[in-house]
């Protein structure tokens, strides 16, 4: 009596209602890119039109306006360094909470947890004040330093769900063999981590690549990232729609690239992780 | 004996140290430490210009933040206003988005993909694209449509500027959410919902006493992200209104980097910071209480 469900007149319409939605979802992006190769008279004309002609003036004005190859490159750097980091430091500090639930390690874990509800407007403007002691600011290994400490909680606590499901025999087959304490880690726990670890990562890439406010306070003019670029591009030309556009396509295209690569990793990641939370 | 056992020991706590240590000591000195110097400066006066001089002051930042400041006010009241309006709208969408793309629809991984794309670009440049289509783009349709909706001054009044930020916040999170609820209902065991169906509740009795139920570990998820996200919303204020027109649009986080960096008014900014705080805090948990008490098993 089993029958595949059919497709339907309801469903039809379901899926056209759907696509139209799609489309409302992606007009913002007909918008920015039909704009980004008008020139500025056309725009103020008809910002819904598509262009006469599909030249790339305006990308090689802003490329060189907003200095695209050297903000990529910071942004690149700050949020690799950073996300490289915190897997590395986060994976450790959840395996050892894990493995060794002693009283004092246990409230660590609820400190983890606790500090995921802090604001970062809370936190921000006493650690200006630590941040210049230590001399972090103006300096890519502060900055890292500053995402190490605020992503370190929600990771911690991804990689600690996780690892409580790691069955222990592997570990103990590995002690018996002669590992020490930190190869076990590094050679057998660590390789088992990827799927979390590739959860961990796309989060926290998402989160460091479009950050705008910590990289204000903390590096600033030092080492501009493609969001302050762009804010600063805003404040000086904010009627030059033409660049404008174009500068906002170069800046949002990495990260589209990127989504549109690993998108299955994403969605599944994303699952993953607020399953765990 | 002896010997073996305090090796042990050093090795032990030597493994405590290389694992946990760094984690740790970053975490304090990045937010712990600074979370709890905030309680000391709400009570200082902290100029921005000279960070390592705090003058204690008592109670005058309270004093003036509760009795001499109606901009403060006027910020919480419209980021809680602005939360609520964000939370229902984007989990009705998502719900129902989830809903639609767990039925049998042939593009319904691409569509997964679209509903998700918004949520991967920064809130701050999402806000400068919405800028353009508010003030260029909307105009553009509305002469084309003659839609009424389309030719409102968007961003230029209090309430256009308001709808404007939760539009964007809407489109930009509604995705997300989707992957949960999509997860969730999902993993609604499916001979219940057609056992359902089998003795005559209809698909909206079936969504209200099987699967919403059902779902509602994902619903205290989404809410608490939402809740906490639309509560701290800063990009968005400061790239589509300025926090304006005049400040009717500042979020309490805007506020408070204004109140520090702009006024370069620290110790004020801090106590701003503190009841902020407590203000998420309350919020999220009682949010999280109150649903979790609704969850239920299969």
């Amino acid at each position: 009596m089993e029958t595949k469900p059919r497709y339907s007149p309801l469903l039809l319409g379901l899926e056209l209602l759907c696509f139209l939605l799609g489309l409302a979802f992606l007009m913002p992006f007909y918008f920015l890119i039909i704009n980004s190769f008008k020139k500025l008279g056309a725009i103020l004309l008809n910002a819904a039109s598509l262009p006469d002609s599909w030249g790339f003036g305006n990308f090689k004005r802003a490329w060189v306006a907003i200095d695209f190859p050297v903000v990529f490159m910071h942004s690149f750097v700050i949020t690799s360094l950073s996300v490289g980091c915190l897997v590395v430091a986060a994976s450790m500090t959840a395996y050892r909470l894990v493995r060794k639930p002693t009283t004092f390690n246990k409230l660590l874990f609820t400190i983890f947890v606790a500090a995921m509800i802090i604001p970062f407007q809370s936190v921000m403007l006493p650690l200006m004040r630590i941040t210049s002691l230590f001399e972090l600011r103006g300096h890519v290994y502060g900055i890292v330093i500053c995402y190490i400490g605020f992503g370190i909680s929600l990771s911690v606590f991804l990689f600690h769900g996780f690892i409580k499901s790691v069955p222990l025999e592997i570990e103990e087959a590995a002690v018996v063999d002669g590992c020490t304490p930190y190869g076990l880690y590094w050679r057998v726990v660590f390789p088992l981590l990827k799927p979390i670890s590739v959860t961990v990562i796309i989060l926290n890439v998402l989160w460091i690549w479009n950050d705008y406010l910590l990289p204000v306070l903390v590096i600033n003019d030092a080492f501009t990232t493609i969001p302050l670029a762009v804010q600063k591009f805003f404040g000086q030309y904010l009627r030059k729609w033409d660049l404008a556009m174009a500068s906002l396509t170069l800046s949002t295209l990495p990260v589209i690239v990127f989504f549109l690569f690993l998108q299955k990793h994403i969605i599944e990641g994303i699952t993953a992780g607020s399953v765990k939370g | 004996m002896h010997n073996t056992r305090s090796r042990t020991r050093w090795s032990e706590w030597l493994q405590q140290m290389v694992f946990v240590g760094p984690g740790l000591l970053i975490f304090l000195l990045i937010v712990a430490v600074p979370f709890f110097m905030g309680f000391y400066y709400t009570f200082t006066e902290w100029n921005g210009l000279d960070l390592n001089n705090a003058k204690w002051t008592g109670m005058t930042n309270l004093k003036r933040i509760f009795t001499d400041d109606g901009r403060f006010w006027t910020a919480f009241g419209f980021t809680a206003k602005f939360t609520v309006a964000a939370v229902v709208i984007t989990n009705v969408l998502a719900l129902a988005l989830g809903m639609l793309l767990t039925r049998n629809l042939k593009g319904r991984s691409v569509l997964r993909v679209i509903f998700f794309l918004p949520n991967v670009i920064g809130g701050l440049l999402l806000g400068y694209i919405w800028y353009f289509i508010y003030t260029r783009g909307f105009a553009a349709i509305g002469e084309a449509t003659g839609w009424h909706l389309f030719n409102l001054p968007w961003l230029g009044t209090p309430a256009t500027g308001f709808w404007g930020i939760v539009g964007v916040f809407v489109w930009q999170t509604s995705g997300y959410m989707m992957i949960i609820y999509i997860a969730a209902i999902i993993g609604v065991p499916k001979d219940l919902s057609e056992a359902a169906r089998i003795d005559g509740a209809s698909a909206w009795q079936t969504f209200r006493s099987i699967t919403f139920p059902l779902i509602m570990p994902a619903i205290t998820i989404c809410l608490f992200l939402t809740t906490s996200n639309a509560f701290r919303v800063f990009d968005l204020n400061l790239s589509l209104t300025g926090g304006g027109p005049g400040y009717s649009s500042e979020s309490i986080a805007l506020n408070i980097y204004r109140e520090a960096l702009t006024n370069s008014r620290y110790g004020l900014g801090t106590a701003k910071a503190m009841i902020f705080f407590f203000a998420v805090a309350l919020i999220t948990v009682t949010q999280v209480w109150v649903t979790k008490k609704r969850e239920v098993e299969a």
